[in-house]
């Protein structure tokens, strides 16, 4: 009865809200039906006829979620899963909420697999909820600290969630990231790891913004043969010999194309190569990341590259629109090393750029800037046309770039709209305008530039 | 002969959080733009500190495995050095984690005590893992001018009597929540919990620093003003958005 309760309240909210257009409609709905059914999750989770597998860690969640989605689509198999950042418990019932029917059964349970997007420090009631039959973690980098506590507070959790799950549950971990690998330890059951093998994109030394440079082991400094970004590569500890583990899913070639990245995959007994619409080596390892969660589940190569190449960007993740015949580029930015990784990729022709940076300090995009001061900005520095920042910290930012070597200061516009408009305004014809926003602020660029592709003269307006 | 300005940095590659590169960044800047020479040496583990051999000593935060490490360190290798720099009227600057070690002690949430350098008459306790982490951005009175930053700390901070905060709280946390003191001062040497990054958004801050660390070399040295409008603008905006979100509750 609760249950039926609870669902129907998620329904209603999720309808009223869509209606009522305030939000994508996923957090009233969810906690709704957490509140009038506190065991909603569990009960319905166990209706999953194929289980669940939970995606986790500080980048690349979403856009490993929606590639592993295409896969196990094409592998046959029907998906639930949370929208886009929905990465809290709520985001999951309200999930799992819409797709059920009224009574709670799913239509055609026994095919169906959930596939949840999962905030780092949510794993734990995630983990308890959803018993899950695959934990991908993708990286573990210094992120809204405000909001998180420390980076080793985020692994002692994580350790902790492994070590109590089922035997029957699969680790799929990232070689490359010391303290994604170390989780191997704690894990019960299975454990499958991937990592990088080409090294022809990596960097010799380790940037400022690496985080995890200490050996989760013995506390000894660890030595990198090569250097990927922030602190994924090859490492190893010259103390006590931990070292990054042996792959099973292995990237063999990375190699960046005109607007998008190749990969090649080795897997067990077979190897896919697929061309996706996305730039820069972090891309790399979220596609070798979907691949190794895909292994894990049992899917074979033929099914797993037919869904990658399906794919379309993640919501807010490099999609590209057009705006007043000026093409627009929209790149999350959530943190020092991500940042990093996306300045060396949309810098890496050595053309001049148009760019526009965001920068809000609301909860969601953490409250603390500083880390701004951690990322290098160094590397735009003759390879701007236009700059404008905006946010409503957007002269914390034009600060930071005042210490960046550029040639001149950058545009200082705090209300988005008209950032937006200079920006495009500052952009020639046919070349991109590249949106660098953090979260709060690439929901209302999108909003913006969705109303403007419409109307296309809008943007010139006033 | 052509003053500079010498920096020791302590333990950059583990006390690095929060942008604290950004205050090493605006020393150099604000040195280098007034022909200030500037020269920075970083000290790491088990490395000894000459304060003969540095005009300013700079300490940042770090977490918690790191700050013990540091702590151990800081005792046993360069804890008497930093006194007697201190009471010599060295200039120094220590930042959140780098602050709580300069006191006499920090007990940690687990109840362990790293005990501390003893530069500062001050003592700091983290009440346990269920206390309430004092997060967000700071505004506090300095010398009838204010200065703007964030906080992110688990401890609570005590001062002697007689010890003087660095500011009074305007908005935010502070030392421990309770008296409205922010930082501390004992001669020369400021901690802080502020960052952010500290200095740039306070260039002031950062002047009186550079100027007070020059003049045991240079007497009666002065800086001259830069153009310090964007600081200005970001040091306003944090003001503004600190105060006012000061009065809805987050």
């Amino acid at each position: 009865m609760r249950r039926i309760a609870a669902i129907a309240a998620a329904k209603a909210a999720a309808a009223l809200s869509q209606r009522l257009r305030v939000g994508g409609g996923t957090a009233l709905p969810g906690l709704l039906a957490e509140w009038i059914d506190p065991n909603i999750v569990p009960e319905m989770a166990r209706r999953l006829g194929e289980g669940s597998v939970i995606v986790t860690g500080t980048n690349g969640k979403t856009t490993t979620a929606r590639l592993l989605r295409g896969i196990v689509r094409a592998a046959g198999l029907r998906v639930v899963a949370n929208r886009a950042g929905s990465n809290l418990m709520r985001g999951i019932a309200a999930a799992l909420a819409e797709s059920a029917g009224l009574g709670g059964d799913f239509a055609g349970a026994r095919r169906l697999l959930g596939v949840f997007e999962v905030d780092e420090a949510t794993l734990p009631q995630a983990v308890r909820a959803l018993r899950p039959r695959v934990v991908l973690f993708t990286n573990l980098f210094r992120d809204q600290l405000d909001r998180y506590g420390e980076v080793e507070h985020v692994a002692a959790v994580w350790r902790d969630a492994v070590f109590a799950l089922g035997r029957s549950a699969t680790v799929v971990l990232n070689a490359d990231d010391p303290s994604v690998a170390a989780l191997a330890q704690a894990a019960p059951g299975q454990v499958l790891v991937y990592g990088v093998e080409d090294t022809s994109r990596g960097i010799d030394r380790l940037e400022h913004a690496a985080d995890a440079r200490w050996c989760s082991s013995c506390g000894g400094e660890l030595a990198y043969a090569t250097v990927f970004y922030g602190h994924l590569g090859h490492w190893s500890c010259p103390q006590c010999r931990a070292a990054r583990p042996p792959s099973r899913v292995v990237a063999t070639r990375v190699e960046p194309e005109a607007e998008g990245t190749r990969v090649a995959i080795a897997m067990p007994g077979a190897e896919v190569s697929v061309g996706l619409p996305l730039m820069g080596l972090y891309n790399a390892y979220n596609v070798l990341a979907a691949v190794a969660a895909a292994v894990a589940l049992g899917i074979d190569a033929e099914a797993t590259e037919r869904g990658l190449s399906s794919f379309t960007a993640a919501f807010g993740r490099q999609e590209r629109l057009t705006v007043g015949g000026r093409r627009v580029q929209v790149i999350l930015a959530k943190n020092p090393a991500g940042l990093n990784e996306v300045l060396r990729t949309i810098t890496a022709d050595g053309q001049q750029k148009d760019v526009a940076l965001f920068l809000n300090d609301d909860i969601a995009d953490g409250r603390d800037v500083s880390w701004i001061w951690d990322v290098d900005f160094d590397l735009l520095a003759g390879k701007v046309r236009s700059l404008t920042v905006s946010g409503n910290r957007a002269w914390d930012m034009a600060l930071r770039l005042k210490y960046a070597g550029l040639d001149s200061l950058p545009q200082v516009e705090e209300r988005a709209a008209a950032a937006l408009r200079r920006a495009l305004r500052a952009t020639p014809e046919d070349a991109t305008l590249y949106v660098i926003p953090t979260y709060t602020a690439m929901l209302r660029v999108r909003a913006l530039l969705a109303r403007w592709a419409r109307r296309p003269a809008f943007w010139q307006e006033g | 002969m052509e003053p500079n300005l010498r920096l020791a940095h302590l333990y950059p590659k583990l006390m690095n959080i929060y942008g604290d590169r950004g205050n090493i960044l605006c020393l150099e800047r604000r040195c280098r733009e007034r022909g200030i020479g500037f020269e920075v040496t970083e000290l790491g583990l088990g490395e000894k500190l000459k304060p003969k051999e540095y005009d300013l000593i700079f300490i940042g935060g770090a977490q918690d495995r790191e700050q013990r490490r540091v702590a151990e360190d800081l005792v046993k290798v360069k804890g008497k050095a930093l006194r007697e720099a201190v009471d010599k009227g060295g200039t120094l600057l220590a930042v959140c984690g780098g602050y709580q070690l300069m006191g006499r002690y920090y007990r940690t949430a687990e109840g362990e005590e790293l005990p501390g350098v003893g530069a500062f008459g001050l003592w700091t306790e983290h009440p346990g893992p269920a206390a309430k982490r004092f997060i967000g951005n700071v505004v506090v009175e300095w010398c009838g001018q204010t200065l703007v930053g964030f906080e992110n700390h688990g401890g609570r901070t005590h001062l002697d009597e007689g010890v003087e905060p660095l500011g009074r709280v305007v908005s935010g946390f502070g030392n421990n929540g309770e008296d409205g003191g922010e930082g501390a001062v004992s001669r020369n040497a400021y901690g802080t919990y502020l960052h952010g990054a500290l200095l740039p958004k306070n260039p002031r801050f950062a002047d009186h620093l550079i100027e007070t660390a020059l003049r045991r070399r240079h007497k009666g040295l002065e800086l001259t003003p830069l153009d310090d409008r964007v600081e200005g603008m970001a040091h306003a905006a944090a003001v503004r958005l600190t105060t006012r979100r000061g009065m809805i509750s987050r």
